[in-house]
């Protein structure tokens, strides 16, 4: 077995009344960001996969990462999926990922042509480790990364408490979901991080 | 890109197949070698093409992105092809021989989708699977994990034998004369990596059909097509093949040619390995749009081209692979999981619609093939690891991929209908409507491909969302046509053989590029493919859905009595296509309706800019090249080993390094020269040695003295000295032999 780090974050900020949120206008949306390159990564390409059903929704592909309004499990959110290697500490890519998925939200949040109807809904989180082999979803990798995720959401939160559940499907990836007990806006979550 | 990348090899050996494993640690060096600008552009794109890992569009590092063409900031400048950047994602091919799969397989796709690409997975219209956006680095990894579960992506594209595709109902299906899964299985097998198979200067497709009624093989279509029949001899039922050459779509579709109508089995895979060599002889290198078999044939006419094949069929050295794989296929069968069961008669209405367009009985009474309709031959991965489950627990994982971009499950006990669909509802695959207009095929056009002029993909799910509102309204003739849309001329999505068909071409309106699509109406899907449509006029691309209704329209109003919409079409006229859809090829009449100068799906003003070059004919490189470029790599390989310590490996590597360029060299003369290095060195002595063909300008025959001296001490073990002066010597030697074919001047049809 390989040495289990945290690589590869995804995060995935669930969305408010997800059943309002249309995702068509969404792909003019990432084209925009393509045209502006308005992220810290490099961005290529937008995927619509709104024909298939509780599935990536719209993704915008970058390099370094993906962005996308994603649908997995029938959970409607934004998610960061990060591609290429963070350097650093499992806290830092922790936070890497975290602080990208609150940026991408905060943007559409505000983003015109969205209507303001795409909003976190301030207190459900999904975390995946997309790489099986450097944290499969067994045990072991709970135990090992556990107190790296409580050290993380302590500073997120500030101390306020939230609930985690891992993933229990083994074939799934490694990960959980989360739910804070008071409600945060992304701009909250992105302070406590910079803080 | 991934962090693991490094971990699989080790984490997976002794899981592979040695051959695959070996194959994939192959490539893993090529990629190294090109890393460090050991290996040429061509040479490598070729490589990359043979393992199935294709270019995607936007890699040539430029995208329009609506306003102005963009410079992709890719970190590195390395290229993987011309103008191909390195870091650009690209598509991996998949390949599934007959399109059979189990769970285990479809959990493994699952797991690769997630991980190197964005969650989907997608089923070809040749039973392959492919992921896109997928990093060139993460290959290996993936191809590691592919092997683990005895998947190979060996020659899924480039110049070489793609996917043997064959009917996904054979062995169940009550039309069959018999099943040809253990035939495909075998041929697939046989001709993966045939060293008669390594220098076509185009691919080849072969497809096998269990009946000559039904389109699930789509032989006429083929390169060598196989259709099931059954002869008698001595009073004794025979079983074998009707064999076609020749067909294929493409800009311009040729159907195949009958070479003969009898082939027993244990005739069937020397005769491919025959037409392979007479392919590779006398297939066109140089001009790669003429350079499908089916060239070849209308060249030469089916008679000489048959004498061409019987001629080299006789020269072949015998095989046992040939035949000892007969036996067992004829003994070939799969087994339920249940008892067989009766038709449910009630259930909900979706139930029963369900029931209607997406099972068929087997012939085998009691039990049912179920077709999962796959929108756009699209899965996630949390789908294919339900479908895993409901494999397991309704059948033996019967499972085959369909030239329809859908997935079926055979062996399902009819007894277990309604809870199968159940299932299937919960994990989002119950899409009624299977192989009917609702189930249009499409390739990925813009929005991946290259070559793509117009959105297929996009226009496919606009569609399917129109036309799935009213498919139920329709009468069984209207919802029994295909729609197949390409997204360029070059057929992928197959739009010949649909009723009604779709190409993307551009045009221009006003001063400004509009996408659009050309309409091809009567293809024959039945009959193996039979007959190809006729192209009728080009449409902008926002009025297409238009063009279907009206076309729907007015075939379910003047249809005469069990009329077919190819026979339809041919009595109505062009003239009457035309006064119908005319309107709809002009500009809208409101001036302000920007509408058509965007593609569906894609908000982007339409642009031809990011058209690039097409991988699907891969680079033309000789056999002799890649032999080389082999004998390169194990030099390679050898000093990696010398640097580790490993002398006696390192030695042992320099010395395969010489056989296996000395080898090249003799193919071009003597093609079935064997792997024994005795042989080699032999032939090699005789025919470049003994000639002086070898020979250096300057140096004469030196470089040769070093295979001969390292033949006659290869029973020895090697110290560091001697295995670092084998591999100085192994490094003269390739480049010699490289020199040597630059002087014979590469001839043709080698």
């Amino acid at each position: 077995m390989a040495v289990m780090q945290l690589q590869h974050v995804n995060v995935k900020l669930l969305v408010k009344n997800p059943e309002e949120v249309d995702l068509g206008p969404l792909i003019p949306v990432f084209h925009s960001w393509i045209q502006g390159q308005i992220m810290e990564e490099l961005l290529l390409d937008v995927a619509d996969y709104r024909h298939v059903p509780a599935g990536p929704g719209v993704v915008l592909v970058g390099h370094q990462a993906n962005y996308s309004v994603d649908n997995t499990d029938e959970h409607l959110g934004v998610r960061y999926n990060r591609k290429t290697v963070v350097n650093g500490s499992n806290q830092d890519a922790l936070r890497q990922a975290m602080r990208a998925s609150l940026i991408a939200c905060q943007r559409l949040e505000s983003e015109p042509s969205l209507e303001g109807k795409l909003r976190f809904n301030g207190q459900e989180v999904e975390f995946f480790i997309n790489d099986r082999l450097l944290a499969p979803n067994r045990d072991a990798a709970r135990e090992t990364f556990h107190s790296d995720f409580e050290t993380f959401f302590e500073k997120l939160f500030r101390g306020s408490e939230y609930s985690l559940s891992y993933t229990s499907e083994l074939r799934k990836l490694f990960g959980f979901s989360l739910k804070t007990s008071r409600v945060f806006a992304t701009a909250d979550l992105l302070a406590n991080l910079n803080a | 890109m991934k962090a693991s990348n490094s971990l699989w090899q080790k984490e997976l050996a002794g899981k592979m197949p040695d051959a695959l494993a070996r194959e994939i640690d192959i490539f893993e060096t090529e990629i190294t070698l090109r890393k460090q600008g050991k290996l040429e552009e061509r040479l490598f794109a070729e490589t990359r093409l043979r393992k199935g890992v294709y270019g995607q569009r936007y890699d040539n590092g430029q995208r329009h992105d609506g306003r102005k063409v963009q410079e992709m900031a890719y970190p590195s400048e390395l290229t993987k092809g011309l103008n191909t950047m390195w870091d650009a994602p690209g598509m991996q091919r998949i390949k599934i021989p007959a399109g059979g799969l189990n769970a285990h397989q479809l959990e493994t796709l699952a797991e690769l989708a997630e991980e190197y690409s964005d969650g989907i997975a997608h089923v070809t219209t040749r039973q392959d699977f492919q992921l896109h956006y997928v990093h060139i680095d993460d290959t290996p990894s993936l191809m590691r994990r592919l092997a683990a579960a005895n998947i190979t992506t060996r020659e899924a594209c480039g110049n070489s034998v793609r996917n043997v595709t064959a009917c996904p109902y054979a062995g169940v299906c009550p039309d069959e004369v018999f099943d040809v899964t253990p035939f495909a299985r075998a041929l697939s097998k046989f001709l993966l990596g045939h060293p008669d198979c390594q220098n076509f200067g185009r691919k080849f497709k072969p497809s096998f059909s269990g009946c000559g009624q039904h389109a699930c093989g789509l032989a006429s279509m083929h390169d060598l097509g196989l259709i099931a029949v059954q002869g008698t001899e001595n009073r004794e039922r025979k079983i074998g093949f009707e064999m076609y050459v020749g067909g294929g779509l493409g800009a311009v579709p040729y159907q195949a040619k009958l070479f003969d109508p009898f082939v027993p089995p244990e005739e069937l895979l020397p005769l491919a390995q025959a037409i392979g060599r007479v392919f590779a002889k006398y297939g066109e290198k140089k001009n790669r749009s003429r350079a499908r078999i089916k060239f070849l044939i209308q060249d030469l006419g089916i008679e000489k081209f048959r004498k061409l094949v019987l001629e080299e069929r006789k020269n072949l050295p015998p095989d046992p692979r040939w035949t000892e794989y007969v036996e067992s296929a004829a003994a070939f069968t799969e087994a339920p999981l249940k008892p067989a069961g009766n038709k449910p008669l009630l259930g909900s209405t979706d139930f029963q619609r369900w029931l209607e367009t997406n099972t068929r009985p087997q012939k085998q009474e009691g039990y049912s093939v179920i077709t999962i309709a796959l929108p756009l031959g699209d899965i996630t991965a949390n789908q294919l690891r339900a479908l895993a489950d409901v494999a397991r627990r309704f059948t033996n994982e019967t499972i085959r991929t369909t030239v329809e971009q859908n997935i079926v499950l055979r062996w399902i006990s009819q007894n277990d209908l309604a809870e199968l669909w159940r299932a299937l509802q919960a994990a989002g695959l119950a899409y009624p409507g299977a192989e009917t207009i609702l189930d249009i095929v499409t390739c990925p056009g813009t929005d991946t491909c290259k070559l793509g002029i117009s959105s297929s993909r996009g226009l496919a799910a606009e569609l399917r969302k129109r036309l799935a509102e009213k498919n139920f309204q329709f009468d069984e003739a209207v919802q029994n046509l295909h729609i197949k849309i390409s997204g360029c001329f070059n057929s992928c999505g197959q739009h010949h053989v649909a009723d009604l068909g779709f190409y993307g071409v551009s045009r221009k309106m006003a001063g400004y590029a509009v996408p659009h699509f050309q309409v091809v109406l009567g293809g024959e899907w039945t009959h193996n493919a039979a007959s190809y449509g006729m192209p009728v006029m080009a449409v902008p691309s926002k009025h297409i859905p238009e063009v279907v209704t009206r076309l729907v329209d007015r075939y379910a109003a003047g249809r005469k009595n069990g009329e077919a919409f190819k026979d339809f079409i041919k009595r109505i006229g062009k003239a009457e296509l035309k006064s119908l859809l005319e309107d709809l090829a002009r500009s809208p009449a409101d001036p302000t309706d920007r509408s058509i100068f965007t593609d569906w799906g894609d908000p982007r003003e339409y642009s031809l800019e990011d058209l690039g070059v097409g991988e699907c004919a891969g680079e033309v490189v000789s056999a002799v090249d890649f032999d080389l470029a082999g004998a390169e790599r194990e030099v390679f390989e050898a000093q990696v080993a010398w640097d580790n310590g490993q002398a006696d490996t390192a030695g042992r590597l320099a010395y395969q390094a010489m056989l296996l360029a000395a080898r090249g060299l003799v193919k071009l003369e003597y093609p079935n020269i064997s792997q024994d290095s005795d042989q080699i060195v032999g032939e090699f002595r005789t025919r470049f040695y003994d000639t002086q063909k070898f020979f250096d300008p300057f140096a004469g025959g030196k470089f040769a003295h070093y295979l001969f001296a390292a033949q006659q001490r290869s029973q020895r073990p090697h110290t560091a000295d001697s295995a670092r002066y084998l591999i100085d010597e192994a490094h003269l030697f390739v480049e010699a032999a490289h020199s040597c074919y630059q002087r014979m001047g590469k001839p043709v049809g080698v």
